[in-house]
């Protein structure tokens, strides 16, 4: 009995690992098979035919899309931090009034449907000049970023004990310098998990990216992926798309692979300790 | 002499909390100052903005000139013309949509809640390989939406996808299917993709509340025999039922307002369609700004009314339960 109990456990494990782990395995052996040898399935990794890695940055600004993707991406994750902090230590460490009511105002924006502010965005984004650019698209996904970054932030800054700050203020220090060169240090691993967090969903942001770019030079990843076309308007270059889908990923899943435990800490010192 | 002491005494106490007020004070005030650029920031980039779709709801606004509109009150919601209604809430399209966002976050959810509550059962045992496996379900979160929807896409392709041919070399299908095509499947399809990618958030934020029970409870239902089913849902679920509630608001208002993978992975087909592309084909493909952001207005009004609702019920549910 407990044999069996064992190997249905491990059964269960592989089954897990199986289905996590099959799509991207099945999208890399796809990326490097093409032309005819993609019409047929295959399981197995055979050759490692590179036609489509240059077909991506062959047919379209792909190497453009992904630097515009960093920029934005980097852009966002500085912003979202600099102003998380400040407005963290606020929140996190000096008791005001409204305050409880400014961070659950806060949490309910993070809660926005994007689709909510769609027009009044677009409307914002070209009476500022700034349709079709990387800080139109910047400014965009501060809404997505800096609400939870506060907020994951805040829970993180109100753990640290209260003795630190008293120690600075006795002192004489500003809250500026508390800020600075108190709290800073101590929140950094802090921030980098809210940084990875921050970064990961601007990286994967589609619907702002779709809408407020026009041209293909201009375009992030998701958008430039989901609009990749082929030779031919009726069958799709699936030895691309998933090339082009590789390049985007592996970079995200090292940096997952390292900050594993603090991606972690961060998505669950929002729901749980809040 | 002593009245004088006391009189000291007093004089270094007022002054001594003057000084901390005047410290509290200037913490307030820096406090306001520290939260003042985000809080201009968030009204200008999320406050304004759904302001003025709300506006735009109310107008025959065209995205050609969105300088150049009328005030037409409720007419994209619901009009009479001669007799005849129009507006969004006569639209079939709209209400399909409805339907289907729905649909999608119920099963998708609560598939997503039983695999995730096993998956972290499964991550709470000790077993060589747990970091591992704990960095593996983490992968399919981290993988862009559209590239997810891209893979599956392949993955589930008429001609040339594996699970056609899985499927046929195990004899469950006599004909390969079109997956994301067919309205029948195309919803399961986007199931699948979302159940496979967001398990492992589930997962994880069980997995946290599992590990912060405490173990002496675990130890005596042993020592009294209790069978293992009946320690899960009599000690388990119980104790991690609230964050695992956290946990599905979080999924729900999430898939509530799915739009990348439905998108891509059913090509943007109108009886796939969720609520958010509705709105959004309004706006752009059809330039309609007034009518996109009606759409828009009602699933910000469905996603608000759903989060003052659990909001209300957790507090009231609080409130009876001291726990």
């Amino acid at each position: 009995m407990k044999v069996l109990s064992r190997i249905g456990f491990w059964l269960l494990v592989i089954a897990i690992g199986l289905f996590a782990l099959f799509p991207l395995y099945y999208a890399i052996i796809s990326s490097f098979r093409s032309g005819s040898a993609l019409f047929t399935t295959a399981y197995l990794p055979e050759r490692f035919d590179p036609t489509n890695y240059i077909a991506v940055f062959d047919r379209q600004p792909f190497g453009q899309n992904i630097l515009n993707s960093i920029i934005v991406a980097g852009t966002v994750v500085a912003i979202s931090l600099g102003l998380g902090m400040t407005a963290a230590y606020a929140f996190g460490r000096i008791a005001f009034r409204g305050r409880a009511l400014l961070l659950m105002t806060i949490l309910a924006v993070s809660m926005f449907p994007q689709v909510a502010v769609l027009s009044g965005m677009f409307e914002l984004i070209r009476s500022l000049g700034l349709y079709n650019t990387l800080p139109g698209l910047i400014l965009a996904n501060l809404m997505l970023t800096l609400p939870f970054t506060i907020w994951v932030l805040t829970t993180f800054m109100r753990e640290l004990p209260k003795e630190i700050e008293e120690a600075a203020f006795v002192d004489g220090a500003t809250p500026w310098i508390v800020v600075r060169r108190v709290f800073l240090p101590l929140m950094a691993p802090a921030a980098v998990t809210t940084g990875l967090l921050a970064f990961i969903v601007s990286w994967n942001e589609f619907l702002f990216a779709l809408t407020f770019t026009l041209t293909n030079e201009r375009r992030t990843v998701p958008p430039a992926i989901a609009l990749m076309t082929g030779s031919t308007a009726y069958e799709l270059p699936w030895g691309t798309i998933m090339a082009a889908s590789v390049i985007v990923t592996v970079p995200i899943i090292v940096l997952v692979l390292v900050f594993q435990r603090k991606i972690v800490a961060g998505l669950t010192a929002g729901a749980v300790k809040g | 002499m002593a009245g004088a002491v006391a009189q000291g005494d007093v004089f270094v106490r007022v002054a001594a909390r003057r000084r901390r007020s005047s410290l509290t004070r200037s913490r307030i005030r820096s406090a306001w100052l520290f939260i003042a650029p985000s809080l201009i920031i968030l009204a200008l980039i999320a406050g304004w903005p759904l302001a003025r779709t709300i506006w735009f709801s109310f107008t025959d606004a065209n995205l050609n000139n969105l300088s150049d509109y009328e005030f037409i009150g409720f007419e994209n919601y619901l009009a009479n013309y001669d007799g005849e209604w129009l507006g969004l809430l006569t639209d079939p399209d709209w209400w399909q949509s409805v339907w289907n966002t729905v649909w999608f976050t119920l099963v998708s959810v609560s598939i997503e809640t039983v695999l995730g509550i096993i998956v972290a059962l499964i991550l709470n045992a000790t077993f060589p390989g747990r970091g591992l496996m704990r960095a593996i379900i983490l992968i399919p979160w981290a993988i862009p939406t559209i590239v997810s929807a891209k893979m599956w896409n392949w993955m589930l392709h008429d001609q040339f996808g594996v699970i056609n041919d899985m499927l046929l070399r195990a004899g469950l299908i006599a004909a390969p299917m079109t997956w994301t095509a067919n309205a029948d499947t195309a919803l399961w399809a986007a199931v699948a993709v979302d159940v496979w990618k967001h398990t492992s958030f589930m997962a994880l934020l069980i997995l946290a509340a599992l590990q912060m029970l405490p173990q002496d409870i675990y130890e005596a239902a042993k020592v009294d025999g209790v069978s293992p089913t009946r320690v899960f849902f009599r000690i388990t679920l119980p104790l991690i039922k609230p964050a695992l509630l956290v946990a599905v608001i979080f999924r729900s208002l999430d898939a509530l307002r799915v739009f990348d993978l439905i998108y891509v992975l059913t090509s943007n087909s109108r009886d796939t369609a969720s609520m958010s592309i509705y709105a959004r084909q309004q706006l752009v493909d059809f330039q309609e700004v007034g009518l996109g952001s009606a759409a828009s207005t009602l699933i910000f009004l469905i996603i608000a009314l759903i989060v003052v609702i659990t909001l209300a019920a957790g507090r009231v549910r609080l409130g009876e339960d001291p726990r």
